[in-house]
Formats: structure tokens, sequence, C-alpha cells
């Protein structure tokens, strides 16, 4: 989590009057091409393909790409490559997402309440954040994952468990900030619930880092989940993943090096996408 | 004297982190349904053996009692035992850690060799064609993942070119050290694209300081000025993010392991999550958090030491 550098300190919502002249940057717009394609391809795969991504044909086994009825070929049980990889995106992209957004939202909510009430609540949540934060997150996940048995509930719960500190350390730091604010102190003299002041004040004003973090975190979370398949502890099988594609493809690599690569440009290309979109949005954060 | 009292310090407050830490470990194994002793010994054990086993742990004690008794075998440096391998939890790793550690040095050796120049070169050259270059590069690896990096090489320079083996460790000094350079270059093209924007960034602000442009004036030559006065100062601040980076691709050094068949601790943990082997996961869980754990406090030390402006406190 830690290996992506967070945009710095942005000026509060609706404080922006005037218009900037650069409002989309070339790698956003890249990015959300790229992603939109990628979605687009996941999402039309039933038209686009009448294969079954899990139906076996062990006569039609290792079919080169490009042979009849299947564009990208087969892999080791026949099953067509082209149907598992779009099916696969199906998969990996909606785990990815999910994934990210319950640490996202458990995450800022737990680091609005230590920053808002620092003392010995803020002190609890920091010792419970530097014990996780040493963890390396990889290494976290799959010992979760592994203790709650395989599936995609485990790896939401796992990367949850792990995920969420990264947002609560980011919204926590703007909340020591955001609170010594006038907008704050007027809430809060006004005699405001505390919830109210967390939830309909402070909260609009300090979630956009952590969303703009939330951004380059899928990134992450999409090549761990990738990882997780490619160690064989991913979404369990028949279920098309990248990763397993991958972690499949690669016992064949001497004779049939399209099966590993098919499925890694796929992470790659959708890496490089959401990358972009990541790296855009801080650009724009910045301006 | 003043520095020794500051390391010090550092070393004793890392005890609440650690004590965390085994607690987290320590819960890992109440998180698996079922009976922690029957899932220990695995699916062959007999019902004595469970019973021994949970007296031993004392599962039928209260909670913080068997953390105190989990927390206590750990301070006498008693990992638990892997049923599986018949040996000690800690002679595995015992075992396994040393190709780790081997993997990590050798991983953030290439990252300093791939990344110190190209940002040296990118701030020096600010804007320019190499710098626009060097600066999309961090873009695309963030989405790279290690295992396909890993699989490319060797492909590339393990089969087609047969530089380097295509996977494994050796047995003589020789074979380890051809055996861990393309893990460690794996390693470093995840690592370096990290290091090369942060060093990139303080290099330019460093170079833009009031003492370069007096450097500058005096007739130095730009080569000089750039290597030996910016670059130090803007290596101090980028120890940090190298130290936070190593901590993080610890986790890596997982898959990587995988990838290249090297048996390091990652390798033997992946190999006992599918034997089952819950002692060993456990044991291997916590040496990395503890990997992690000192690469940070070797980080901020070696951060007071280079640059004497940090406050030892």
């Amino acid at each position: 989590m830690s290996a992506v550098a967070t945009a710095g300190p942005a000026a509060p919502a609706g404080s922006g009057g005037r218009r900037r002249r650069g409002r989309w940057n070339a790698p956003l717009v890249a990015g959300l091409i790229l992603f939109g394609l990628i979605v687009a391809l996941a999402l039309c795969a039933p038209l686009l393909t009448s294969q079954d991504p899990i139906k076996q044909n062990l006569q039609a086994a290792f079919l080169d790409p490009g042979a009849k009825g299947h564009l990208l070929g087969t892999d080791a049980l026949g099953r067509d490559v082209l149907a598992r990889l779009l099916y696969g995106a199906r998969v990996d992209l909606r785990v990815g997402v999910v994934a990210v957004i319950s640490p996202l939202i458990i995450g800022s909510l737990i680091g609005l309440v230590a920053g808002w009430f620092g003392g010995w609540v803020d002190a609890v949540i920091g010792r419970i954040v530097d014990m996780v934060i040493a963890f390396p997150f990889l290494v976290l996940v799959i010992a979760l994952v592994f203790a709650m048995g395989p599936g995609t509930t485990s790896i939401y719960v796992a990367v949850t468990l792990v995920g969420w500190v990264a947002y609560c350390r980011i919204v926590r730091g703007q909340v020591l900030v955001a609170k010594e604010q006038e907008y704050a102190m007027a809430a809060r003299a006004s005699g405001l619930p505390t919830w109210r002041i967390l939830l309909r004040h402070l909260l609009p004003n300090v979630v956009l880092q952590a969303i703009i973090f939330s951004m380059s975190d899928i990134v992450l979370t999409l090549l761990a989940i990738v990882t997780l398949g490619f160690l064989g502890l991913g979404v369990p099988p028949p279920t098309p993943d990248w990763g397993t594609m991958i972690q499949e493809g690669q016992q064949f690599i001497l004779t049939k090096w399209y099966m590993a690569t098919i499925p890694g440009l796929a992470v790659v290309v959708t890496g490089l996408a959401l990358a972009l979109i990541a790296d855009g949005i801080v650009e724009k954060a910045n301006q | 004297m003043r520095y020794l009292v500051y390391v010090l310090k550092r070393v004793v407050s890392l005890i609440p982190v650690l004590l965390g830490i085994s607690f987290i470990v320590f819960f890992l194994i109440r998180l698996i349904p079922g009976d922690p002793a029957a899932t220990l010994l695995g699916v062959h054990a007999t019902p004595e053996a469970v019973k021994e086993l949970r007296d031993q742990m004392g599962l039928e004690k209260p909670l913080l009692s068997q953390y105190l008794t989990f927390l206590g075998h750990l301070l006498q440096g008693n990992l638990g035992f892997s049923y599986v391998y018949n040996s000690s939890v800690l002679g595995l790793i015992g075992t396994s850690l040393p190709v780790t550690i081997w993997l990590l040095v050798s991983g953030t050796f290439f990252t300093l060799l791939i990344a110190v120049p190209l940002a040296v070169l990118a701030a020096a050259r600010r804007n320019g064609v190499a710098d626009n270059i060097i600066r999309a590069v961090p873009v695309v690896g963030l989405g790279l993942p290690a295992f396909l990096l890993g699989i490319v090489l060797i492909l590339v320079f393990g089969l087609k070119l047969g530089w380097f083996p295509v996977g494994g460790y050796g047995d003589s000094l020789a074979e380890h050290l051809r055996g861990i350079v393309l893990p460690g270059v794996t390693v470093a093209l995840t690592l370096a694209p990290i290091v090369i924007r942060s060093l990139r960034a303080s290099m330019i602000e460093v170079l833009s300081s009031d003492y370069i442009v007096t450097a500058h004036s005096k007739g130095i030559s730009t080569a000089r000025v750039v290597l030996g006065h910016a670059l130090r100062n803007a290596a101090v601040s980028s120890v940090t993010v190298l130290g936070v980076n190593i901590a993080y691709l610890t986790g890596s050094t997982l898959v990587v392991e995988r990838v290249f068949s090297l048996p390091g601790i990652g390798q033997q943990m992946i190999n006992s999550i599918f034997g089952r082997d819950f002692p060993t996961v456990q044991g291997i869980t916590l040496v990395f958090a503890i990997m992690v754990v000192v690469v940070n406090l070797l980080t901020d030390v070696a951060h007071s030491a280079l640059d004497p402006r940090v406050q030892l406190t």
C-alpha cells in the first residue's frame, strides 16, 4: 500500500471558485479511454464470444491462436482462451473494485474518528495501524485468505482487514488540519451532534485524498488478486481469472509461450489504464 | 553517545509494535473455523494427539492466558513445530531465511544501479526527452505484476539467451550469485520506478537551491556539481522512500521466489499453505513482519546518520 506516493494536501472542497484550464490531462484521458474499453469488453463478453469459459474439451486442447472457432486458441483443458480472458476480466475487475470500496469506507471512518477525537482514541487506533502496517501487504492477505479458506469473500475480508490502514492514515491527517478551520469550529460551536459534524461537514472535505489514493490502490489490489490467482490462492477454479491463467500457462512456456503471455498482457494493459487514471487524478488534484 | 541513545530509544519503541504483531499472528490461527489444535495437526491426527496439543496450547484457558503462553514460547524462540516437515518451525525458517535476505540485498543493489543514474539524468536534463521517458516509466511499472516480469526475464535471459539459470539457487557461491541475478533484477524493476520518482523530485529541489548556484558560479563542472554536491543531499530523503518500499517489497519476494523456485521463506510459506502446515505459515508471517520492522529501523538509523539535521529524539 505504501508503494504509491499520494498527492499533497488539497484545498477544501467547494473552495475552488476559479475554473482551471487543464481540467483533463493526457494521462487521465488515455487511462479512462483504455479502462472504458476493457470494461466494455468485459461487459460484452457474451456478445463477443459464443464459447463457454469453463467448458472443457480435451480433444481440442492446446490449439494455437487463430484456430477455427478459437481466436486466441485453447488451454490445456481445451477451454477457449478468449472466453476465459473476457469472463476473467469480469471476475478480476469486480473483485478488484469491490475490494477497494470497503477499506476506503471503513478506513476513512476510522481515520475521521481518530483525527477528530484525538487523545486515547487516536493513540489506540494509531497503535493498531502500526501493527497492521508492520506486515507486508501481500503476506498478511495471503495468511488471512489461507486462514479463512479460499474464495472471493475471504479476499474481500482479507483486503479490507489489511487495506483500511492506508485510508485511516490519510483521512486522519486531513482531519487534523480541517478541524482547526473555521467551518469546523463553527459547526462545533453551533452545537450540532458530533456524528453530524463528522459526516456532513468534515467528511466531504477530507475524503478527497482518500479517494485519490483509492485509484492507485485499485491497481495494487488488482495486482494482489492476480498474484493470489497465480499462487493458486485466488478465485477458486473453474472460475476464469487472469492470475490462474498465467500460472497455468507458465507450465507450457517453452512450447506455448502465448498461453501465459496473453493473460499477462491483459493484466499489464489493465494495470497501465488504472495507473494512468490514478496519475492523471493526482496531477489534477495538485494543479 | 547521543546517537547510541537514539538508536536504543528507537529499539525500545519497537516493543509495542512487536507485541502487536505477535497478537495478530496469534489471532490468525483463531480465524480458522473449527478446533485450532486439530487444524495444526492436520487431517491424520489422532484424537489423543489433538487432546495433548489442546492442553499444551492451553485452549481450555481464557484467551489472554493463551496469548501469554504463545508469547512465552516466542520469547524462547519457540515458533512451534511443523508436523508436515517434522521439524521445528524455527529450524525451517533458519534454512530458508538467508535466501530471502540475499534476494532483498540483491534487489536493493540492482534498484540503486538502475534508479540512481536514471534519476540523476532526468533531473539534470529536466523536461528533456530523457526526462519525459523516465517519468513515464513509473506509470507503466506500477501496473506490472512482479511475477509477470519474472516470467518475461526467464523467457528472455534464461531460455532464449541462456545467460542465467531459469530457477533454483544452486549449491555453491558462484551458483548462488548467478541464480540471484534475475530474481534480484525482477525485484529491482518493481522497486526502481518508485525510487526514481522520489530521487528525481528531490534532485530537482536540491539543484535549484542556492549552494548549487554558488557551486556553478565558482566554475565547477556540471557533472561535479550534480554528482558531488547535489546527489548526496538528494539521496538523504530517498533513503526513507527506499526503506519504506523495501519493507513493502518483502511481500513480493514471496512471489519472486515462487517464480524462480528460490528456496526462501516466501516459497516455504506457499508450500506450507498447500500442505496446510499452519505453524509454519504462522511463523513465517511473523518473521516477515519482523523483517519489515527491522528494515524500517535501519532506514531511520541510516537517515539520521546521513542527515545531521534530523532531530535525535
